[in-house]
């Protein structure tokens, strides 16, 4: 999580602003003896454990991120590099030699003029639209169909014996090098991009969902299999929650593998449409490029930037809501 | 550990004839009739368990101690049906669980396993750890399940922690659980594999007299398997001694120490003949496995 601060932050706001809750649940934890007692004598676990929870501890969370020292620091990073990146670009305009290689980028303030330009443009969004479109599509086929393959091959040996040689030797073949083959078959531009976008994330949902589900703890099989499991309750109450962190893992890592694929296959199909501004933000990219318009390539590549970070918090935020029990550790 | 004064005495006057706590008659009796686990009978033919027998009494507190690498796990997986046996035949009550045309025990409720290492489920509240077996037997509904599970948890101590995760707390409340997660099925045995190793000393006794506690409510047949002497004595109504592999019960000894015990038992000087007794035996195996250049006692 981008939010946490680092341990000694913490301990700093905890004992200057005394975040309640903290300090108790930590006793709770090292004696357990001792709360065992308190709990027969009354409810008094209960009271003073009680965590802040939901929207208010994310607001604190939120708040420590932003103004705590770790917060502070983040900001000054950002604002060092945007005026060191300003100052790079203009020396030119400014003093006169032009500073090699990196002078001729657009400067930031260029960049921020572009940008008021085009968001009143409707194929910005449109952009957007379009590639967030062709990468989710591609991204939930990915997990719908990934997640139940990959559990057959971890729970079934001879499933996995069938499945996993003619998926290894697909697996190393570069998406991109699927977009021929996807625009013969599929019959619109659109469901051509969405595959090779699904393929970018599937492999990676499969690898990680094989993985997790063999490498689950034999502890908690026997132990559901001491308690008398069947075989489906094996499945869907042990062996499906002990492979969700793994399957997690895999979403994130292939989210952002579907929005390098997305872009290529952008680039490479032309974006099927959209005006200038309009057919994907890859799109958006290269076009602006062949214009000669780079401002407008930065705020292409800041887009792809901000949509992959929105992306991955929307990931992050599914992982949490199917794990609870993940979001204490 | 406070009881009432008249109790205590009943236990007292029940103590010392292996029959400690009141017990159904016949629920919970265990035979275990000259088993032996060979491994890879093809190959090499490594000898865990040789000719074992061993007959636990319906709600006796049977501890099993021994150098590492005996075969006490073998012979409690067998019991539990993870592992099968090479011949012999275990018997739970009249149900043959393992023989000869059987080699491998149906895994059941009415023998449930505390293990080692914490099992319980991460991903599940310590709630819905508890009332994981009666759901998936389909025995209670949810509703009954988790009314049960609140009063068990209640009655060791537990309460109040329903709705936390297992992560949440200490690894003494964890062994806690666990017991009581086994516990909530009404097994006719509970097998609990070493389940307080690795404890610091202080939170294991805490752990032993919480476990009598427990035990003391739940009359049930227990198969204790530890390598810790002191452990052995303080909470067995016997305790027997395998020997170094191939494994057999080689003596049993009864502990005559009367319930309920607590931590002055330890400085008593019947806890400290029992102990140095059993003691002597482990020794000679330990000693016996070391020179064999086995694993020495850990």
């Amino acid at each position: 999580m981008e939010m946490e601060t680092r341990p000694e932050g913490q301990a700093t706001e905890a004992t200057e602003q005394g975040v309640p809750g903290t300090d108790q649940r930590e006793v709770a934890r090292t004696d357990g003896y001792q709360g065992a007692r308190e709990a027969r004598v009354g409810q008094s676990v209960q009271a003073p454990m009680a965590p802040v929870t939901g929207w208010a501890l994310r607001r604190r969370k939120l708040r420590k991120a932003l103004t705590g020292p770790a917060g502070r620091r983040g900001a000054l990073g950002v604002v060092a590099f945007i005026a060191l990146w300003q100052v790079v670009t203009k020396l030119d305009e400014w003093v006169g030699p032009q500073v090699p290689l990196v002078g001729a980028l657009p400067a930031p303030s260029d960049v921020v003029l572009r940008l008021f330009e085009l968001v009143a443009t409707g194929g910005f969004w449109s952009s957007w639209y379009l590639s967030f479109g062709r990468v989710m599509w591609g991204f939930a086929f990915a997990m719908l169909v990934g997640i139940p393959f990959g559990l057959l091959m971890a729970t079934s040996a001879t499933a996995k014996r069938l499945l996993f040689p003619p998926f290894e030797v697909l697996r190393p073949i570069p998406p991109l090098a699927w977009v021929p083959l996807a625009i013969l078959f599929w019959p619109t531009q659109e469901l051509s991009i969405t595959f090779v976008t699904f393929l970018g994330a599937f492999f990676t949902v499969v690898m990680n969902t094989v993985g997790g589900g063999e490498q689950i703890d034999r502890r908690y099989i026997l132990a559901a299999r001491s308690m008398g499991a069947n075989k489906w309750r094996m499945f869907r109450r042990v062996v499906l929650p002990a492979t969700l962190p793994s399957i997690a893992t895999g979403a994130v890592v292939g989210m952002g593998i579907t929005w390098e694929v997305v872009v290529a296959a952008e680039l490479i199909s032309g974006g099927g449409g959209g005006g200038s501004a309009g057919g994907g933000l890859g799109f958006l990219v290269w076009n602006s490029y062949q214009g000669g318009d780079i401002a407008a390539v930065v705020v292409g590549m800041i887009s792809l930037g901000i949509a992959g970070y929105i992306s991955s918090i929307l990931v992050r935020m599914a992982s949490n809501l199917t794990m609870p029990w993940k979001r204490l550790a | 550990m406070a009881r009432p004064v008249a109790q205590a005495a009943a236990d007292e006057a029940r103590a010392g004839d292996g029959q400690a706590r009141p017990a159904e008659v016949g629920k919970g009796e265990l035979r275990v009739e000259h088993v032996s686990k060979v491994y890879d009978p093809e190959g090499a033919a490594f000898v865990a368990v040789d000719d074992a027998s061993m007959h636990i009494a319906p709600g006796e507190l049977r501890v099993i101690v021994g150098p590492s690498g005996c075969g006490k796990s073998t012979f409690l997986n067998a019991i539990a049906g993870f592992h099968s046996i090479s011949s012999g035949e275990i018997w739970l009550d009249d149900e043959l669980l393992c023989g000869p045309n059987k080699p491998q025990a149906k895994p059941g409720a009415d023998r449930v396993v505390v293990f080692q290492h914490n099992a319980l489920f991460p991903w599940k509240t310590v709630l819905d750890n508890v009332t994981y077996g009666p759901i998936v037997q389909e025995r209670l509904s949810k509703k009954e399940a988790r009314d049960l599970g609140r009063e068990r948890m209640e009655q060791a101590g537990l309460a109040g922690l329903e709705d936390r995760y297992p992560s949440e707390l200490s690894s003494g409340m964890q062994r806690r659980v666990e017991i009581v997660r086994a516990l909530v099925n009404d097994p006719k045995v509970l097998l609990l594999d070493e389940p307080f190793r690795g404890m610091d000393s202080l939170t294991k006794s805490v752990m032993h007299e919480s476990l009598l506690e427990i035990f003391d409510k739940n009359k049930v047949t227990v198969m204790f398997i530890t390598h810790d002497i002191d452990e052995a004595v303080f909470l067995g109504d016997k305790v027997s001694v395998m020997s170094t592999r191939p494994g057999r019960i080689k003596e049993t000894i009864e502990v005559d120490i009367p319930r309920p015990r607590d931590y002055r038992v330890l400085t008593s000087p019947r806890f400290r003949e029992l102990m140095a007794g059993i003691h002597g035996e482990v020794e000679i195996e330990a000693r016996k496995a070391f020179e064999a250049g086995e694993r020495e006692m850990a």
